[in-house]
């Protein structure tokens, strides 16, 4: 697959020789390049969930708002540190650590750029890399699942424990789907390492279509769409984020695993979640989008792809993917918890076993067949895809007829219920006299409850005294001074 | 020993860093009497075993032992054992007399057996590094990928097989067979809702009032209470409602009151005197 790669693109060989200060200054870059990214992607996501929200958003500290997280993050620092009566003590203070370390080390294997001259020292833009490149994020976001499950459970209270199993659920269902849709990616570079996949996407496909040449693009986000719409939404509910943010639905569970959690132990959950969308974003754009290698337009441009440049081109397509993210936030609802799991089981998942034995197959064939890569994707891959297009928009209109009926039907004036069955009865049920049954097999509570007289309930029978009951906290204080008098 | 496989000073460090951190995380496994504990001391000796591998040129098994064991396996695990209860510790009586003095003295019999075995098996085996096995041009996970798919293709088939059986075995046994139909979906609900008049949903109890509590209603605008939103089985209870002011001019200053008896501004619910 590597052809002709310029010379500054790092091999696995470039790895593992630098000098101690340069490995040095990669490691406290890498560490301030994610606090960074993280402050900004505060900011940004408040700005443009604003301006969807046709908002203003932030606009107060720092130019045009633009320190807004700065200042928060510094105000959780001096908050106070609250710790839980029923707080399992060691594992309620371990869990934010264990979910940060691992999203900061996962950063480590992306490359951000070719090998530059650092200092006289030529070494690759990019802190490590190994032959199981990709795995080792994986294996970190693995661990990252640790930190959200221990905090949710050692708070000893019961959403941050409910928010904590549904993100071990989630986030252990999420990364089977996530790991599938990598493997495509891995079968076409014909490796594991994070640069020598970026090498894979530098050339373009030749395709000659009936005579008529061009060089198809070698991003693996075109060559393996389906792959790269799995990783997507997966990537959305490994990270917990809207609308797969099930863990922390504040209308559900209050803030889920970190509801205990103040002060710097809920910045590090903070800095974990932005940070591991940063990472995500950083390897969506590494494994489909072509790393740090500059995108068409520009690659004409022959200085594009050396030196400094590409880390422009890189953080670029991290702050598209990360505009995704929010873009996604901005527009989506919460799903049900069940619908979440179905549609991760039963559609991400078998998707892209599917997927992973169509690639298969079509390497084989074309090895056999002795075809270019360019060309399979063209005569082979836009037909099928076009074909499974049509038979999803045929099953989705077929599956919609009901609907699309009544929905005419209701145009044309005509107000029958189609099915008056299926909702029960209006009237008794929701009556002080009680109602008689189980409702569509939800638990009822017993129906005999009788309410305690509370003192802040109206006494039908006996008139208050006059300024015995409170009504707001002023009068309380008379109240009292009554009390004591008497 | 084959003196061409040299021990790297890097390996030795990293052995005699990991190896105590890897015992101690087995014997807290043993020795804590919290159960998530227990998995969390586990997970501390399953992470070095990954960063031994690593270590020792297998970064494949390494990261499989971090990503399947650690990430997967445990987590499955922690999830039983949360379910349990963060208070259920192990009780320190023993229902079985002199057990754990057994259980010591057969376990480092166990260990020393297994131990002894192994040394005598291995002993005088020569060496014959990585490289010599794999050849030095294949990288490891390829070596790994070509036993994997070749000689032990069968072994790793019937495996697969047999997870295969486990998995779908737990769903037959947990699925709840359900008559197509009998439950309306969601669509079905919604449909069925939005032809009705009233498409919205209920008003909760408590909406607009001053108590949460179940039996306190909803109420309307006007101040009346909305039938809409009596509980279920409750009889509703109408609160004591807050003093709405609708202005000073009819209600004077409240800062009137202060330091007085006198319960100004008002003590009528809705504001004014009616």
């Amino acid at each position: 697959m590597i052809l002709a790669a310029a010379a500054d693109q790092p091999t696995l060989a470039d790895f593992g020789t630098d000098v101690w200060w340069i490995v040095l200054i990669k490691v406290v870059g890498v560490f301030a390049l994610l606090v960074l990214l993280t402050l900004f992607a505060i900011v940004f996501e408040r700005k443009v969930v604003a301006r969807m929200q046709q908002r203003i958003g932030p606009n107060r500290v720092g130019p045009r708002g633009y320190l807004q997280s700065l200042a928060d993050g510094l105000k959780l620092a001096f908050k106070e540190d609250i710790m839980p009566a029923l707080a399992d003590k060691p594992v309620y203070f371990l869990a934010p650590v264990l979910a940060t370390v691992p999203a900061f080390l996962a950063f480590s294997v992306i490359p951000l750029g070719p090998v530059v001259s650092i200092f006289g020292q030529q070494t690759p833009l990019q802190l490590t890399d190994a032959p199981i490149g990709v795995l080792v994020v994986l294996a970190c976001s693995a661990m990252g699942i640790y930190g959200i499950v221990l905090g949710g459970w050692a708070s000893g209270s019961t959403y941050p424990l409910l928010g904590s199993l549904r993100s071990a659920a989630q986030m252990i269902s999420y990364e089977i789907a996530m790991g599938l849709s990598i493997v495509a990616v891995f079968l076409y570079a014909g490796s594991m390492s994070t640069s020598e996949i970026v090498a894979a996407q530098a050339d373009g496909n030749p395709v000659s279509f009936f005579g008529l040449e061009f060089t198809g693009p070698g991003w693996f986000a075109v060559l393996l769409p389906v792959s790269f719409v799995i990783y997507v939404i997966a990537v959305v509910g490994e990270t917990n984020r809207a609308p797969f943010d099930l863990p922390e639905a504040e209308s559900e569970l209050v803030g889920g695993f970190h509801t205990e959690y103040s002060s710097l132990k809920f910045a590090l959950f903070f800095l974990a979640e932005y940070i591991n969308m940063v990472t995500v974003s950083a390897l969506a754009a590494t494994l489909f989008l072509g790393g740090w290698r500059a995108p068409w337009p520009i690659s004409v441009w022959d200085g594009a792809n050396s030196g400094w440049w590409p880390l422009l081109w890189f953080f670029l397509k991290v702050v598209a993917a990360l505009f995704v993210f929010i873009w996604l936030r901005g527009t989506l609802p919460r799903l049900r918890y069940d619908q979440f799991m179905r549609f991760g089981w039963k559609v991400l998942v078998p998707t892209a076993l599917v997927w992973i034995l169509a690639v298969a197959t079509m390497r084989t064939v074309a090895r056999e067949a002795d075809l270019s890569t360019g060309q399979v994707a063209l005569f082979v891959g836009v037909p099928i895809a076009l074909l499974v297009i049509a038979v999803l928009l045929v099953a989705s209109r077929a599956s919609n007829r009901a609907t699309r009926l009544a929905a005419r039907e209701a145009a044309a004036g005509s107000n029958h219920p189609t099915e008056p069955e299926v909702l029960p009865p209006p009237g008794p049920r929701r009556g002080p006299g009680g109602p008689s049954r189980a409702e569509g097999g939800f638990p009822i509570p017993p129906m005999d409850l009788a309410v305690p007289p509370s003192p802040r309930l109206r006494r039908r029978d006996a008139v208050a005294p006059e300024g015995a009951v409170v009504g707001t906290g002023r009068r309380s204080t008379t109240t009292i001074e009554e009390d004591v008098d008497d | 020993m084959n003196p061409d496989v040299v021990i790297g000073t890097g390996e030795a460090v990293v052995f005699w860093v990991l190896g105590p951190i890897a015992l101690a995380g087995a014997l807290g496994m043993v020795l804590s009497r919290n159960a998530v504990h227990s998995a969390l001391w586990l997970v501390n000796t399953m992470l070095a075993l990954g960063v031994f591998y690593v270590v020792q040129e297998a970064p494949f098994l390494g990261a499989v032992q971090i990503i399947v064991y650690t990430g997967a396996i445990m987590i499955l695990f922690l999830f039983v054992l949360m379910l349990v209860g963060r208070d259920s510790s192990d009780s320190v009586v023993e229902t079985l007399r002199g057990q754990r003095v057994a259980a010591i003295v057969l376990g480092l019999g166990f260990a020393g057996l297994v131990g002894a075995g192994i040394a005598r098996a291995t002993q005088g085996i020569p060496v014959a590094g990585l490289a010599a096995v794999q050849g030095a041009e294949t990288s490891n996970i390829e070596a790994i990928a070509e036993v994997l798919f070749t000689r032990y293709l069968l072994a790793f088939e019937v495996t697969s097989a047999l997870l295969i059986t486990a998995a779908v075995g737990a769903m037959v046994l947990a699925h709840i067979e359900r008559e197509p139909g009998t439950r309306p979906t969601q669509k079905e609900l919604s449909r069925a809702r939005f032809l009705t008049d009233r498409p919205q949903t209920l008003p909760g109890p408590g909406v607009f009032a001053r108590g949460n509590s179940v039996a306190a209603p909803a109420l309307l605008p006007d101040g009346r209470l909305a039938e809409d939103s009596f509980a279920t089985g409750i009889e509703p209870q109408e609160v004591e409602q807050m003093p709405r002011p609708t202005g000073r001019a009819e209600l004077g200053t409240p800062d009137a009151a202060l330091g007085t008896l006198d319960p100004a501004p008002s003590d009528v619910p809705g504001g004014r005197d009616r």
